[in-house]
């Protein structure tokens, strides 16, 4: 193995000790209380995760992108909310690597997520634009030392209350119109959040993101300069999709494994019996639908990972693709959930049994609200009527 | 001249809350308030009136962003149908 193989290969390890040791054992803890994963998040700073994808020369990890796909699956088999705040994380971090241009003050954030393992939260969604990420109403207003001053009102924000930093898409300025966005990072002590609500809801409890009234005053240089569309375009939409679809990946794999579990006691309850038992042949259907899954999160990673990705991303085709990646991702994973479920029968909607699925269910659910897939829809249908080859 | 026809269709498809022909040829039509949306019909109706289609890796943003980016465009689709 190469050096960074290696080290790609030690951080996986470390990865999946953790989601072992410490996410599995508050997985349950976490859901009910609706509480912040603090151990596993703690846990995953202790390994440098919070700087996986930040280059080497910068501090970071510089580990593949695949590593962290990797770690948001190993992470997602013990405690869906843990993995979504990590994979939440290393989007924004995504973000300005893939697009800092060199920015001092970008590189020197980096260093400082790198160096104190900084947690950054994200405020794209906003109150009023129906969940559109590519419009804003909130806008970078100058203020009169020289600075910049924003307030936007979140309807969610993930682990807001947790986080050191935070990644924000606004307007580029009052006079904008709603497309004209720029993205801006604001540290803790610059940025005021006002609670707006609670976070009581049916999965991804963990996540801990209720609304926020978000204020906060910045230097111009916080601001990062490439073009907000190319940005949502090249990394946002494909990051997070392929992240989100590789942590649900992990939390249906596990609602099969403890399927898998429940029929293999059940075979060795039951003695010698001539051909297999019925849930042992729903578990043979429910691999398929898993496999399903799992085709389709790889093959999405294996077209990023392309060498001329970066080119076709920026094309509607590129776009149809990772939108179809999360529609299919986020229907498919409760899918297989639900199957885990009629495979154990009442041993798996108990939330006390080993076989219990109802977590992984209901986490799941949340994979079709997160960027509406109606939303997708709407696009997807005006793109494919020029797209060529899709 | 491609130009005039583009701010025709632009005129009636982009839904710019500015008047087309005070637009600049290297104005930014996003920033100008054009939507996703609004882009796909002008690039329908560009395809309709000159009788070409775009390949897929011509159909993002910076190829639509500007009068002269899409008659640029236009330009080249065309010389190259006539090579052909």
């Amino acid at each position: 193995m190469t050096v960074s193989a290696e080290r790609d290969a030690e951080f996986l390890a470390d990865v999946a000790r953790i989601a072992d040791d410490v996410a599995a054992p508050n997985a349950d803890d976490v859901d009910r209380n609706a509480r912040f994963p603090s151990e596993t998040i703690d846990a995953l700073r202790e390994a440098g995760g919070l700087a996986a994808l930040i280059p080497e020369e910068l501090g970071g990890l510089g580990l593949d992108f695949r590593t962290v796909a990797e770690a948001c699956v190993r992470l997602g088999r013990r405690c869906g909310s843990s993995a979504m705040v990590f994979a939440m994380h290393q989007i924004k971090v995504a973000t300005i690597v893939r697009h800092l241009e060199g920015s001092p003050w970008f590189e020197d954030f980096l260093r400082d997520v790198a160096s104190d393992q900084l947690l950054i939260a994200s405020v794209t969604s906003e109150i009023g634009t129906g969940g559109d990420l590519g419009r804003s109403i909130a806008a970078l207003t100058p203020a009169e030392d020289g600075g910049l001053a924003f307030e936007k009102q979140a309807p969610t924000v993930s682990y807001g209350a947790h986080a050191d930093a935070y990644l924000t898409t606004l307007r580029r300025a009052p006079e904008a119109e709603q497309g004209d966005q720029v993205i801006v990072v604001s540290l803790r002590d610059q940025t005021e959040l006002e609670p707006a609500g609670a976070w009581d809801t049916l999965g991804m409890r963990g996540t801990c993101s209720p609304g926020f009234v978000v204020r906060a005053r910045i230097r111009p240089e916080q601001v990062l300069a490439a073009p907000f569309s190319d940005v949502l375009a090249v990394t946002m939409v494909p990051v997070t999709h392929l992240l989100w679809s590789h942590l649900w990946l992990g939390i249906a794999t596990d609602a099969f494994d403890r399927a898998r579990a429940f029929v293999r006691a059940a075979a060795k309850r039951g003695g010698k019996v001539d051909g297999p038992l019925p849930q042992a042949v729903r578990l043979s259907h429910l691999m398929s639908e898993l496999s399903l899954l799992r085709a389709e999160v790889r093959s999405a990673l294996d077209e990023f990972m392309a060498d001329d990705a970066r080119e076709r991303l920026s094309t509607m085709a590129g776009q149809l693709r990772f939108n179809n990646l999360k529609i299919a991702a986020s229907e498919q994973a409760p899918r297989v959930c639900q199957g885990a479920l009629s495979v154990c029968g009442i041993a798996g909607f108990r939330n006390d049994s080993p076989y219990s699925v109802g977590r992984h269910l209901r986490d799941t659910l949340s994979a079709a609200l997160m960027i509406a897939n109606e939303r997708i829809h709407n696009t997807n249908a005006n793109l494919l009527l020029i797209a060529k080859e899709v | 001249m491609p130009a005039a026809q583009i701010r025709k269709i632009l005129a009636e498809h982009a839904r710019l809350p500015v008047d087309v022909e005070t637009l600049p040829e290297d104005a930014n039509l996003y920033e100008a308030g054009m939507t996703s949306h609004a882009s796909v019909n002008v690039m329908l109706a560009i395809e309709d009136e000159f009788d070409l289609e775009f390949p897929d890796e011509m159909l993002k943003r910076s190829v639509f962003e500007s009068i002269a980016s899409i008659a640029e465009a236009v330009n080249a689709l065309q010389s190259q149908a006539k090579a052909a």
